[in-house]
């Protein structure tokens, strides 16, 4: 190999390529760009997310455009999927299709209501005791477990005692007990980025808690607090249905996945797609949900970057 | 010969946990840095080296003694403002170049926080040239402000650490095991960079390590800790050449050369840390050369 | 010649993400004979670390893939092996030490448990047996109070402690292998100094041979019978450790070795130093990977990819300056003075 033949001037010294010591890869990415791109190599996760879109745009549009509403009653009672009737009807005569959009709006907005209970509390809550430390955090803290200790089930019927069943009184028993989970994992993490040495460093520099929390605290928390979110919405989405079904959720002639899975299971010998429709989506969305959750914690977790 | 001391430390502590049963991390210790000079701290971990770095930058409150910078007691400053003050003048440079930037900051971004914090630099074009003239004073390229910190290698990291330290021009900087997670080569060029500023900027280092033949190429006196004191302090050569404290001697035995005839000799010295009921003083041996130690000990290890 | 247990030849790994296929290690060949240490050194991103987990087929496959190349141990090729067979070679034949010593044992185990699993799990012995053999292990890497110490767990033990739990538990099998990947870089240097005395120790008792990951070329002089110096990738120089510290010829082992202060460098001078950084694995550079960073680089080393040349029959090296036709270029004088030194204190 030695032996080639080498063009004159072959060994003349030329010395070092000075800017290719610095090179860096061609091109820049930001750690949200390949977050994006770990998720999008997880096929399951690409999936679910397709489907929420599918489901959230069908909700927006369907009871909107469709000829009939969802409290209609069309005459035509128990019929099997038709033409006419995509998903059949039920025994007041309602169309099913129109009834599961409408259910899937009540659906989304409870999963997404507490998701920003989740944020708004949770994440406050949770940073300030990460923050503060020492006694202020014993007592967030200490606070926070005796509320988990109540079970929502528990909260939800106290509170339809003294008000209507439907919606509002769900939603308080949210905002009662259904950020601590959010709340423990934003303080774990807090507890660990502040003692980062790049924190350390801003706080040489004369950082300010405002400083610390804008720029390092949020950015660096916001993965975790995602995943914890999208966790979050099935959870709650189930849990709406579930109480529907026991006929603790909204009251009639509203559409709600647990409500018709209810009224579906009755009828269940003779006319089973009435809980197979309901049954499915409840499932569908959860599942859906839990994989984009799947998807976006291996995307985020460090341990995979190189 | 500058003389002038820049920092005094006053039997300096700091204690952590409980305070009936605290972890003594520093537990009373004494020094003194000249302008313009590198003191090196050396000690294994554990020793309470890092901690004194960073109670002298007050990332702690301490737990007893005086710190005097430039005649003020820093130890006793407690308005915000006036810790701002301080802050431009001592600055730090972090061990680990992945945990000590920002994994969601531009390179621009982590050097520029400084001016966030302070309002300085407010124009556009003067802070983005500011940067640029930041980021070639540590050898990189001005091309790289928008780079994120993952994106580059550990030695880069380090140098947009160092950059991020000079931003707000400080006069004492405290490099904590700057160089132990980085590669050979690349721990030179950094060697090099800090030796280069400090010429060019007149600035002071307490260089914290526990590599001892770094320390001695890049310090004028060291301080040898262990155990939360300092048991002998003095210019590099002597400590190098004439230890007097046992430890000194053990540490000193166990640093492997990249000589292979001589590794095939080498002993190591064992330390066996003796308890005393004897007045612990520090005792001048040579000039600034000074051993801690009971007179009983010193005259043994005169030996 | 002692006789060869391993043998790598024209070793490929690849890893595949998000910014391209990184080619971590691009053709290493090396062996190992009996009862010798081989230290493999390079800087991070060399592909040392990659090298030695692909001996032990601890490369996660995706992202990782073998790409080429063949890893003969006692004469078989592992490469193709499925992982039933390989882990009937590792911990029986070929056993690893890392870095951190807490990560190799599992802190909810007592330490005595944890050597007495790894022995009856490659050998049938009776539950007495393996305590005794455990025992044994303790008093071998130099454990104070074995008997205590069998019955706590890994966090009631310093850093240095560990690390020689991990290595009886390495040794627990009787390896034919040591595979250390910078087992010392965790520890205080007294610390260090300990568990290299101790590795020698047991080399010299149990013939086995080592392969030692450092970037630390003190210790290579240490440890080392002979002596891999990766850059990019790639074996650059390989030799006895005598040929590699006494008599260089890669440009970049001349810049590793200048780039360690010693005692005779005045704290007025500035280090010999590498500049830049090492390059990107993604497009590796066409030609010597190393020339960018070398002063002494020539217009065919960005050409052409160097051979290994030949400078005895145990020293090797992959630069165009050991061409005949190439200009004599010395070993830079600083580090020339300190060999000389070196050279005549040792004689002395």
């Amino acid at each position: 190999m030695t032996e080639q033949k080498l063009r004159d001037g072959a060994f003349d010294i030329v010395g070092m390529h000075r800017e290719e010591q610095e090179q860096l890869s061609s091109k820049p990415v930001s750690f949200w760009k390949e977050v994006l791109y770990r998720f999008k190599q997880n096929k399951l996760a690409v999936c679910g997310l397709i489907v929420l879109i599918i489901i959230a745009l069908m909700a927006i549009i369907v009871p909107e455009v469709s000829q009939y509403k969802y409290s209609d009653q069309l005459g035509v009672y128990n019929q099997p999927p038709s033409a006419e009737h995509w998903f059949g009807t039920d025994d007041l005569g309602r169309d099913i299709f129109v009834r599961i959009w409408a259910g899937a709006r009540i659906s989304l907005f409870i999963g997404i209501t507490a998701a920003l209970i989740d944020v708004i509390i949770g994440v406050i809550w949770g940073s300030i005791a990460g923050l503060a430390g020492g006694r202020t955090d014993n007592i967030m803290m200490r606070i926070a477990d005796v509320l988990t200790a109540v079970p929502y089930l528990l909260v939800v019927i106290i509170l339809i005692v003294v008000m209507e069943p439907g919606l509002v009184p769900m939603i308080i028993a949210l905002c009662i007990t259904g950020w601590v989970n959010m709340a423990r994992i934003v303080r774990g993490e807090v507890m660990s980025i502040k003692n980062q040495e790049y924190v350390l460093a801003a706080r040489t520099l004369g950082a300010g808690t405002a400083h610390l929390i804008r720029k390092h605290l949020i950015p660096n928390a916001l993965g975790a607090i995602l995943v914890t979110m999208t966790l979050t919405v099935p959870a709650a989405i189930f849990t709406e249905a579930f109480l529907s079904y026991l006929g603790l959720g909204v009251p009639a002639p509203r559409a709600s996945w647990g409500t018709m899975a209810s009224e579906g299971n009755k009828a269940l010998m003779s006319y089973p797609w009435r809980l197979f429709f309901p049954a499915f989506f409840i499932s569908l969305t959860i599942f859906a949900f839990n994989a984009v959750g799947d998807g976006l914690r291996d995307a985020l977790d460090p341990k995979l970057r190189k | 010969m500058l003389q002038k001391k820049i920092l005094e430390v006053n039997g300096l502590k700091q204690y952590f946990g409980s305070a009936s049963n605290p972890i003594k991390a520093v537990d009373d210790i004494s020094f003194y840095v000249y302008e313009g000079e590198t003191l090196g701290l050396v000690g294994e971990s554990g020793s309470g080296k890092s901690t004194t770095g960073r109670s002298i930058i007050r990332l702690y409150d301490v737990t007893g003694g005086d710190i005097h910078f430039k005649g003020q007691n820093i130890a006793a400053i407690k308005s915000r403002k006036d810790l701002k003050h301080f802050n431009k003048e001592m600055q730090m440079i972090f061990q680990d170049p992945y945990a000590s930037l920002n994994p969601r900051m531009t390179a621009s971004e982590i050097i520029t926080e400084g001016f966030d914090i302070h309002g300085m630099y407010k124009n556009k074009k003067e802070r983005a040239e500011k940067v640029a003239e930041l980021l070639e004073a540590v050898g990189l390229n001005r091309m790289h402000a928008s780079r994120y910190a993952h994106e580059f290698s550990g030695g880069q990291r380090q140098r947009i650490g160092i950059a991020r330290a000079l931003s707000l021009d400080p006069s004492f900087i405290i490099a904590d095991e700057p160089i132990s997670a980085l590669d050979v080569s690349i721990q030179a060029q950094v060697v090099n960079l800090l030796k280069q500023i400090q010429r060019e900027r007149n600035l002071t280092y307490l260089f914290i390590a526990h590599d001892l033949s770094m320390v001695k190429y890049i310090s004028d006196r060291i301080a040898v800790m262990y155990r939360g004191k300092i048991v002998e302090i003095g210019p590099a050569d002597d400590i190098y050449n004439t230890p007097r404290h046992p430890y000194t001697k053990s540490l000193l035995s166990a640093v492997p050369q990249p000589d292979p005839l001589s590794e095939r000799t080498r002993t190591r010295i064992p330390y066996v840390h003796e308890e005393t009921d004897g007045d612990m003083i520090a005792h001048e041996v040579s000039t600034d050369h000074y051993v801690f130690a009971t007179s009983e000990q010193l005259a043994r290890w005169q030996l | 010649m002692k006789p060869k247990l391993l043998q790598v030849k024209d070793l490929h790994v690849h890893f595949k993400t998000y910014a391209g296929i990184v080619q971590a290690v691009r053709g290493v060949s090396f062996e190992l004979y009996e009862g010798e240490t081989l230290a493999i050194v390079g800087e991070s991103g060399s592909g040392k670390s990659v090298t030695s987990n692909a001996l032990m087929k601890l490369i996660p496959q995706p992202p990782g893939i073998y790409a080429g190349g063949e890893i003969l141990f006692n004469g078989r090729d592992i490469i193709p092996l499925s992982d039933k067979e390989m882990a009937k070679i590792r911990g029986n034949d070929i056993a690893m030490i890392f870095q951190d010593p807490m990560t190799s044992l599992n802190p909810t185990m007592k330490i005595g448990k944890q050597i007495t699993e790894v022995i009856l799990q490659h050998k049938a012995a009776s539950r007495s047996d393996a305590k005794e053999r455990a025992m044994e292990l303790l008093n071998l890497v130099g454990i104070p109070f074995p008997e205590k110490r069998y019955k706590q767990y890994p966090h009631e033990l310093s850093g240095g402690m560990r690390q020689r739990i991990v290595i009886a538990i390495a040794l627990a099998a009787n390896p034919k292998l040591l595979i250390a990947d910078e087992p010392t870089t965790a520890l205080d240097v007294t610390i260090q100094a300990q568990i290299l005395e101790l590795m020698k120790d047991i080399q010299k008792r149990s013939n086995t041979s080592i392969i030692f990951i450092t970037h630390d070329l003190g210790v290579v002089a240490n440890v080392a019978d002979r002596v891999a110096v990766m850059y990019a990738g790639q074996i650059v120089e390989y030799g006895t450790v005598n040929e590699i510290f006494y008599n260089p010829k890669h440009p970049y082992t001349w810049g590793l070795l200048g780039s360690m202060p010693d005692l005779s460098n005045s704290s007025d001078e500035l280090l010999r130093t590498i500049p830049g950084s090492p390059p990107n694995l993604i497009h590796p550079p066409v030609g010597d990977a190393f020339a960018p960073r070398n002063e002494f680089a020539m217009a065919i080393d960005y050409e052409a990819e160097p051979p290994m040349f030949q400078v005895s029959p145990t020293h090797f090296a992959k630069t165009w300056l050991l061409h005949p036709d190439a200009p004599k270029i010395d070993v830079p004088q600083v580090v020339q003075q300190r060999i000389d030194r070196y050279v005549k204190e040792g004689e002395a």
